[in-house]
């Protein structure tokens, strides 16, 4: 709109992309897990960054709509550090008993 | 230029056009729809639920192409909105139509994929993991559906000479879907551990 | 580009509002009063649908088994869809609708002075949304089997599965109908943030921002912030009901624990979207009626930030017997009885606010008063259910129906009866009656107290909730607890007759009532200082803002109210 700002060399950050891209394409041929959580979700993380941050002119843009969307994304966290015991934990209804067996899991399932 | 509509739509308290405000809002309250899916997503899977060991089964060369198509065509929007603040109406026409052929390329090679899994039988109802990814890729198509119409009809817009700041509000949600992408494409193609 | 930032200097009033069809005057609207009017009267209709429902349902547990005088036998399958559909209604189509749609478009513009919505026609898009959604609501009573009748809650595997619920298109409709409900009033309120956040009238600072608005958009941040993840629940309930997933069954690896995870993420905080715009109303209501200047801004303003930040700490209160992890049971109690910290220092700020003021006793103000009282019995029991050793006890029981509708029905029905009762004047230009007000306020409010507090008797005796006839529970078939649910009964009818008194003095005044000043109440916020009913476009000249909202009995000023577009005077 109005502002003036003078606009990131937008191929330039394309460029960026396609070769984050590549390594997360490229980190699971290694076959270890953790390396593969990082290209993967790491560099997922770095990709949204460049796209928000120059596409979408964060870098430009009051900084309250960065606390907005950090904020949601905080949010969501507590939703699932807060559903996660409940979810995750099957293991579920005599608590000790059918942890070491798994016998009560299979009873459900 | 002339005025319309109230003058409340014109005001600006914040420094942040009413437009522009309101989309981070949408894209705010989108955040939580994906990521509630995400966040579901996310919770099976960690527990190890029986079928999510599926996702080696996913073309992770498709899912790159895609990511591919996604990136340029993110690339196209910008660079119409870089054309429109200049004043450029039949370039920034013009690469809002890269960016729409873009989305039909991404919903070509996405058509693809689904044929093939469906083919061999991985249907939405096989079990959780393919549930997830029907919903969730499914969920992601409809908006690069709807942003494509909305383009459509902005580009016409544009050609005739108004509204060119909805060339940016597009283009802000475009780059959310992409963003979206960029997320479930780990998720659903590379992590098949 | 300069459009923008041209039209913020040249803020003079544009005059081309031509008179508009009668079409596009009411019936396709794009000005925010008659939108806002439109949600409240839907809301109103909507909330005689619910009615109806409770009548029917608590003359079935009053008299089991007989036929209910206008509406015929009720049977067990049709308890469940009468006692569903009245929850759902209640606080989607009836709380949401009026108290932040319908008020929240009728009061935002006019009171942060602007001509209208950011998106006009957004605004009407949402109510067209809202509409199609109380009609797939009302149409899924009529379709094979009947609405659904699963709980407002509608917790899976019950919901999800057709041969459980039994209700193979209600159950579809019933999720198709919310879903939509929550489309709107995203879209809604994406509008109402905006406009709030950037329409405001030059001079209005931040804290200068009548409580109502505030309140409104805070609780639409809240529902904005709550409700994604359910919509996505909603996606995947919906899926396991047509297409056979099996997100929440746990034969196919689902968990329903994650619905109901999903669904009180939204369904706690959305206890404060409904609270905080009533909350906002009474503020604005004592602060007139008591002449009195709002004791703690800041404070109330801080304590509806902190209520809004702990409601989304507190969902799983609602799930101690669901067999959520006990330790988290631990985390969530500790936050529910948190959470009473700043709604507790609230009401003391309008308890204070009451203290040496001189109190006119208004209809409005009847309400306001009455909302207090109300609704400090609910949040004092909720205390109560909080702690998880007790709620074990308490869940599921009448105990837990009362202390909801000792916090619901204030928020709705007392909040809607005292913003309508305060802002009638501006809406339609004329004054409602005092006397018949009046009477209709005692004849609501004491029947209310007669419904809801025996059932707290009910409840600590054992009484479970959502059964259709006790008569097959010799526990809580004798004639003792038989006489309390027909006192609750009897009291429920007569409260629905005096509605006929709001009724008749809402449209006899609408057309006959004395006419209405620009400012009735001598109050200070911007709605008052044009002609009611104000015209589209609302204000002939746009007002510049001087000072807060609560400028009452100001010493050394003549009159005792200092509206907030008056210049100060020069000295």
């Amino acid at each position: 709109m109005s502002e003036a700002y003078a606009h990131p060399n937008y191929i330039k950050i394309w460029f960026w992309l396609l070769g984050l891209l590549v390594i997360s394409v490229a980190g699971p041929m290694l076959e270890i897990p953790a390396l593969t959580i990082i290209t993967a979700f790491g560099i997922a993380i770095v990709k949204a960054y460049l796209v928000a941050a120059n596409f979408m002119h964060l870098k430009f843009e009051k900084k309250f709509i960065w606390y907005l969307l950090i904020l949601s994304i905080c949010l969501l966290g507590v939703f699932f550090f807060g559903v996660a015991p409940d979810v995750m934990m099957t293991d579920g209804d005599q608590w000790i008993d059918c942890i070491a067996d798994k016998s009560c899991v299979e009873q459900r399932l | 230029m002339s005025m319309h509509g109230p003058i409340a739509t014109h005001r600006s308290a914040t420094g942040v056009p009413s437009g522009r405000l309101a989309i981070w809002w949408l894209l705010a309250s989108e955040i939580f729809i994906f990521g509630g899916l995400v966040t579901c997503f996310v919770l099976f899977k960690l527990n190890g639920t029986p079928g999510f060991e599926d996702a080696s089964l996913t073309s992770t060369a498709a899912g790159a192409i895609n990511t591919f198509v996604l990136l340029t065509s993110s690339l196209s929007i910008v660079l119409a909105h870089a054309a429109i603040e200049k004043g450029d109406r039949v370039k920034s026409f013009r690469y809002i139509w890269y960016t729409i052929g873009g989305g039909v390329v991404f919903l070509g090679i996405k058509t693809y994929e689904y044929t093939g899994k469906i083919i061999h039988g991985h249907v939405i109802t096989e079990n959780l993991f393919w549930s997830f990814y029907y919903t969730m890729t499914g969920l992601h198509a409809l908006h690069v559906i709807g942003g494509m119409v909305i383009m459509a009809l902005i580009s016409f817009d544009i050609r005739k000479g108004h509204n060119y700041q909805r060339v940016e509000l597009i283009g802000i949600y475009w780059h959310f879907v992409d963003l979206v992408w960029i997320f479930l494409f780990p998720l659903l193609y590379i992590a098949n551990f | 580009m300069s459009q923008a930032a041209a039209a913020v200097q040249t803020d003079t009033h544009a005059e081309h509002h031509e008179e508009l069809s009668f079409l596009y005057k009411y019936i396709l609207p794009v000005d925010h009063k008659i939108i806002g009017m439109q949600y409240i009267f839907t809301g109103m209709i909507m909330a005689i649908i619910g009615g109806y429902f409770a009548y029917a349902f608590r003359m079935q547990l009053a008299f089991p088994g007989e036929l209910v005088p206008l509406y015929g036998l009720v049977g067990p399958g049709e308890y469940n869809m009468l006692v569903t559909n009245h929850g759902t209604i209640m606080i989607f189509w009836v709380a949401m609708p009026v108290l932040i749609a319908g008020f929240g478009n009728y009061l935002i513009p006019l009171m942060i002075g602007c001509d209208d919505m950011v998106f006009p026609r957004l605004n009407r898009l949402s109510y067209q949304i809202f509409l199609v959604s109380a009609l797939v609501l009302i149409a899924s009573f009529f379709v094979r089997g009947g609405g659904f009748g699963g709980a407002w809650t509608s917790y899976p595997p019950l919901s999800s599965v057709a041969e459980y619920s039994l209700t193979d298109w209600g159950a579809s409709l019933w999720i198709l109908a919310v879903a939509l409900e929550f489309v709107s009033f995203l879209l809604g309120g994406i509008n109402f943030v905006t406009t709030s956040m950037n329409a405001r009238a030059p001079g209005m600072k931040m804290l200068d921002i009548p409580i109502a608005v505030w309140f409104i958009v805070v609780a639409v941040i809240l529902f904005m912030a709550s409700v994604g993840p359910l919509v996505a629940g909603a996606v995947m309930l919906f899926m396991d009901q047509r297409i056979g997933t099996t997100f929440f069954l746990p034969s196919g690896g689902g968990d329903p624990l994650l619905w109901q995870h999903l669904f009180w993420f939204f369904g706690h905080p959305e206890v404060y979207v409904v609270l905080l715009p009533t909350l906002g109303i009474v503020a604005e209501i004592i602060t007139v009626f008591s002449r009195k200047k709002l004791f703690g801004y800041r404070t109330v303003l801080y304590t509806a930030f902190a209520t809004g930040g702990l409601s989304f700490v507190v969902w799983a209160h609602h799930q101690f017997i669901a067999g959520i992890d006990p330790r988290m049971a631990n985390v969530f109690t500790v936050t529910t009885v948190l959470i009473s910290i700043p709604l507790a220092e609230m009401m003391f700020s309008y308890i204070a606010t009451l203290y040496g003021g001189s109190i006119e006793l208004k209809t409005p103000m009847l309400w306001a008063l009455s909302f207090i009282a109300a609704f400090l019995i609910g949040g004092v029991t909720g205390i109560y259910l909080g702690a998880s050793a007790m709620d074990v006890y308490f869940h599921d029981s009448y105990f837990v129906l009362a202390h909801f509708h000792y916090t619901f029905f204030p928020i709705t029905i007392i909040g809607m009866f005292a913003a309508l009762t305060y802002w009638f004047p501006k809406m339609f230009g004329r004054m409602m009656n005092e006397t018949l007000g009046k009477i209709h306020f005692w004849g609501t409010f004491i029947p209310f107290n007669c419904i809801f507090l025996p059932l707290f008797f009910l409840g600590l005796a054992g009484q479970h909730r959502r059964i259709y006839n006790y008569e097959h529970f010799p526990d809580l078939a004798t004639q003792e607890l038989q006489n309390i649910r027909i006192f609750a009964t009897v009291s429920l009818v007569v409260m629905l007759i005096f509605q006929l008194v709001f009724i008749y003095n809402f449209f006899v005044s609408m057309f006959k009532g004395k006419k209405a000043p620009n400012n009735p109440w001598n109050a200070n916020t911007l709605e008052w200082t044009i002609p009611s009913p104000p015209q589209h476009g609302n204000f002939k000249d746009l007002p510049t803002v001087y000072r807060g909202p609560y400028e009452y009995s100001v010493p050394g000023r003549e009159k005792d109210y200092w509206p907030q577009n008056e210049p100060p005077e020069e000295n």
